[in-house]
């Protein structure tokens, strides 16, 4: 049984003056996550990601089909005891405290009067919010209230935490913090699923992610093996503000920034390159292979509905070389 | 994935069940509701309540024309016989809006009328008549309410004229007004004149029900024309053959009468055995002077 | 499931109480005290009039104005500060949110009301020197206020689980003032014939009775009110207000939280 099964679920509104004309939000999504993965949902703005989380959230009912989460349907009370949400740039009960706000959705979660206190100390210190417990949260900034919001919602010690842009609107501080805590919700071994539009934070923390625009599904993939070594190639950074004839000649391709340059070249040529360089005395910085990056698989993804390796890829049930 | 079924269903349910006892109960707290709230209007002066108004004194002024329909209707059926409170719900309601005709109207029709049908005040009914009258001196059918009222309920036929010739001379006055006053030196006692003023008021009344009043008026003048025609043709059958007679085929076979005479609620008159006439449901009728059985008192309130 | 109505309940309570939204009831007392001290250079028996006929009037008024402006906000609100949705994403069902906020409002009027009464009967001694038996009347008066309140709470509520605040305070305030000359519109519904006839009487179901309610005056010339008439509406206020939260439960199911 998969943490999250996304069967087919899709989200059509009308608009117009008179209702009459239609807008699809979400075309048919087919995906699964499994147990203790960090999932990356990426996408630009309006492709879909917050309408998905909404779905899945019980706040919006889907034009078509179904989703079950921990073997669950959505609305289920115990599925809903074992999540937990962070919407996107949530403002709160500014008139609470922090430790009051605890106490409220712990109830709400039914969490055990007896226990309430206690968990309610242990997360604000696990997010850092100990010493403003009892600060109004309209007196709080933008950090302090993610935080805050990741409180809610590991509180009663959910199995699945589902984040909307948790980082969005933060100051690298503030990402760092984000990003920890995640990271250690998934040592604990709890699934988290995330949408993001940052590409380099998807990169740091997922197993695996997919890519969504315009509402459509493009394509889902193991980070680990998009961040593979690409076999073959080689880059070479060295300073310099040339390219020298010879090793264009060679096949290189390569750019230069200021009095930096780079190029790639074929594995089998880079004695012959590194050869060349040394004749022409430019100072060699760095060797390395190349690797595919997020944001390439990103970009070809958005440019192109790929259906073909999107389903192929839907129904995945390994986790690639993660632990 | 959906709204919850069970939800709908309960929610559902409960909102018909709770629709229903709700509605019920309006009308049980209605009658229970303290009815010392209709005399505390009495406690506010008009100038007061044209304030709280708040300047809307013309839907007050519909909200109180409504209490006083209703009030009179109420205390109609109820068989009462008193209206203590019509002259101050009318007269609020002309303080609030002084071009409200039809309030003048129902006063007319109903302030001046002796109880059962009305509440025997024609004086108050004569002052709220120049009072509309001083708001709308260009109203002709304010005139012909208060001649209506000297002549009916007052019989001061000289006041009558006087009003009706007033109203004659207002732009666009209903024709009947001049001739109406010419009559009322002469023939006032006349049927005749008392039919043409139900049919004026009749044909003008802004409301409904001072129209069915007026209906029924000329519904018992068309009753006593009838009679008294008939009974003269009974005399002039008693002279021509020395008895009475015994139906009305006995006129007609003595060429004094065609067919059997009707009423105006299309039965046929009986012909008693001493030569008067009778309707035959008495009961149906209201204000009969003439055709009705000997002895015969109305019951209660009685309307069709 | 009562523990989930009650949090949200007392949590809406809270966020009245620390909107500064009861200041109000400061304003009040001032209002009662400047009246009691002005009307002390009338008769006696008019002071006494005064007092309550202000005093519960303004009990009433200033009541229904909170009502309005606290409610139309109990749901759009925490759909714009986006509370809802971590509310909802908890094991709390949609209709337990509804029942929790009314709860919440209705006891936030119901304090206010107190407060308020206290007011009145304070004004009362200053002027009047003595509480009579019959003084007990102005209860069943305030008891009827609260009732009052229900309803325009049940009714605020209603309107915010669909519409603006905008919208949810025209529509709830239109409601508050046909329904206080709900007597009047079942007249005209008696006068009336045909198509105007039906609408009347449907109006008159929908419209919240709430002239029945108003026993200020009667009150104030010292009547007392008639036991039956407090069972009535007892009973018809809290049928209408259960009417109205079902109506509200029922949209608020069905809603997308855009």
């Amino acid at each position: 049984m998969s943490a999250i099964e996304i069967l087919g679920i899709e989200k059509t509104y009308s608009v117009g003056f008179w209702r009459k004309r239609q807008k699809c939000a979400l075309k048919p999504l087919h995906l699964t996550v499994e147990d203790g993965e960090v999932f990356g949902f990426l996408g630009p703005n309006g492709a879909g990601k917050t309408t998905t989380l909404k779905l899945l959230m019980g706040l919006m009912y889907p034009t078509a089909g179904s989703a079950r989460i921990l073997g669950l349907e959505i609305n289920d009370p115990r599925m809903k005891a074992q999540i937990g949400f962070l919407p996107e740039q949530p403002y709160f009960y500014d008139y609470l405290t922090a430790r009051e706000l605890l106490d409220y959705y712990g109830r709400l979660s039914g969490v055990a009067a007896k226990e309430l206190p206690q968990r309610i100390a242990a997360v604000l210190d696990r997010v850092g919010l100990s010493s403003s417990a009892n600060v109004q949260l309209r007196k709080f900034s933008k950090g302090m209230l993610q935080r805050a919001g990741i409180a809610q919602a590991i509180l009663h010690d959910p199995k699945i935490i589902f984040l909307d842009e948790p980082m969005s609107g933060l100051d690298p501080m503030g990402r760092r913090e984000v990003r920890d805590l995640m990271v250690q919700l998934k040592q604990e071994g709890k699934t988290v699923f995330f949408s993001t539009h940052i590409l380099s934070d998807a990169e740091a923390l997922c197993d695996r992610v997919a890519v969504i625009h315009q509402g459509e599904l493009r394509g889902v993939g193991a980070v680990d093996e998009l961040t593979a070594k690409v076999q073959g190639k080689v880059e070479i950074i060295w300073q310099g503000a040339t390219l020298p004839a010879a090793l264009k000649a060679l096949g290189a391709q390569g750019q230069i920034t200021a009095d930096t340059a780079r190029a790639e070249i074929e594995d089998s040529q880079l004695d012959a390159a590194i050869d060349i360089l040394r004749r022409e005395h430019c100072r060699l910085i760095s060797v390395n292979p190349v690797r595919g990056t997020l944001e390439e698989f990103f970009m070809q993804k958005m440019k192109a509905p790929d259906h073909a390796s999107a389903s192929s890829e839907k129904n995945t049930a390994h986790k690639g070389a993660s632990a | 994935m959906k709204p919850s079924r069970s939800v709908t269903w309960i929610a559902g349910l409960l909102l018909s069940v709770c629709f229903t006892v709700s509605a019920t109960l309006v009308r049980v707290v209605d009658r229970l509701y303290p009815t010392t709230a209709i005399e505390d209007v009495l406690y506010l002066k008009s100038s007061n309540l044209k304030w709280m108004s708040l300047g809307y004194t013309g839907l007050m002024a519909d909200i109180y024309w409504t209490r006083a329909v209703q009030y009179y209707g109420t205390n109609h059926v109820l068989d009462t016989r008193h209206y203590d409170l019509l002259a101050p719900l009318l007269d609020i309601t002309t303080d609030l809006d002084p071009k409200l005709i039809v309030a003048y109207q129902y006063g007319a029709a109903f302030l001046a009328p002796p109880p059962p049908s009305g509440a025997g005040l024609p004086d108050q009914a004569v002052a709220l008549m120049e009072k509309g009258i001083r708001a709308n001196p260009d109203n002709w059918r304010l005139y012909q309410c208060l001649g209506f009222v000297h002549y009916m309920d007052r019989k001061d036929y000289a006041a009558a004229a006087q009003a009706f010739l007033r109203g004659s001379a207002t732009p666009n006055a209903h024709p009947s007004l001049k001739i109406l006053a010419g009559r009322m030196a002469e023939k006032a006692g006349d049927m005749e004149t008392a039919r043409m003023m139900w049919a004026v008021t009749y044909d003008t009344a802004q409301a409904e029900s001072i129209k069915e009043n007026a209906a029924q008026h000329l519904i018992a003048i068309q009753v006593a024309e009838d009679a008294t025609e008939l009974e003269k043709i009974v005399d002039l059958y008693r002279a021509k053959t020395g008895r009475l007679p015994t139906s009305f085929r006995d006129l007609g076979q003595a060429n004094l009468l065609a067919g059997i005479p009707l009423d105006p609620l299309n039965q046929p008159y009986i012909l008693t055995a001493d030569g008067h006439i009778e309707v035959r449901h008495p009961e149906k009728f209201r204000f009969l002077e003439k055709g009705l059985p000997k002895g015969y008192t109305p019951p209660p309130n009685a309307r069709n | 499931m009562n523990s989930r109505i009650a949090a949200i309940a007392s949590n809406t309570f809270r966020e009245a109480v620390r909107d500064r939204v009861l200041y109000n009831l400061i304003g009040f007392a001032v209002l009662m005290a400047g009246a009691s001290i002005l009307v002390g250079q009338i008769s006696v028996d008019i002071e006494k009039l005064v007092v309550i006929n202000l005093g519960l009037t303004a009990v009433s008024l200033f009541g229904v104005i909170i009502a309005i402006f606290i409610g139309i906000g109990l749901v759009s609100k925490e759909i714009d500060k986006r509370t809802l949705y971590t509310v909802l994403s908890r094991p709390v069902q949609r209709w337990e949110f509804i029942l929790g906020k009314f709860f919440g409002l209705a006891g936030t009027l119901a304090v206010n009301t107190v407060c308020m009464a206290a007011g009145v009967f304070l004004s009362l001694l200053y002027v009047a020197h003595h509480l009579i038996k019959d003084d007990v009347s102005i209860l069943a008066a305030l008891y009827f206020i609260v009732l009052q309140f229900l309803m325009i709470t049940a009714l605020t509520l209603l309107f915010s689980s669909f519409s603006s605040p905008l919208l949810s305070a025209l529509f709830s305030f239109s409601l508050f003032v046909m329904g206080n000359f709900s007597t009047d519109l079942h007249m005209f519904a008696g006068v009336e014939k045909g198509l105007n006839r039906w609408l009347a009487i449907a109006a008159s179901y929908v419209v919240p009775n709430l002239s029945a309610l108003n026993v200020i005056s009667s009150v104030a010339h010292g009547e007392p009110v008639a036991g039956r008439l407090i069972l009535a509406n007892t009973a018809y206020a809290l049928f209408y207000s259960a009417m109205v939260l079902c109506g509200a439960v029922l949209i608020f199911e069905r809603r997308n939280l855009k």
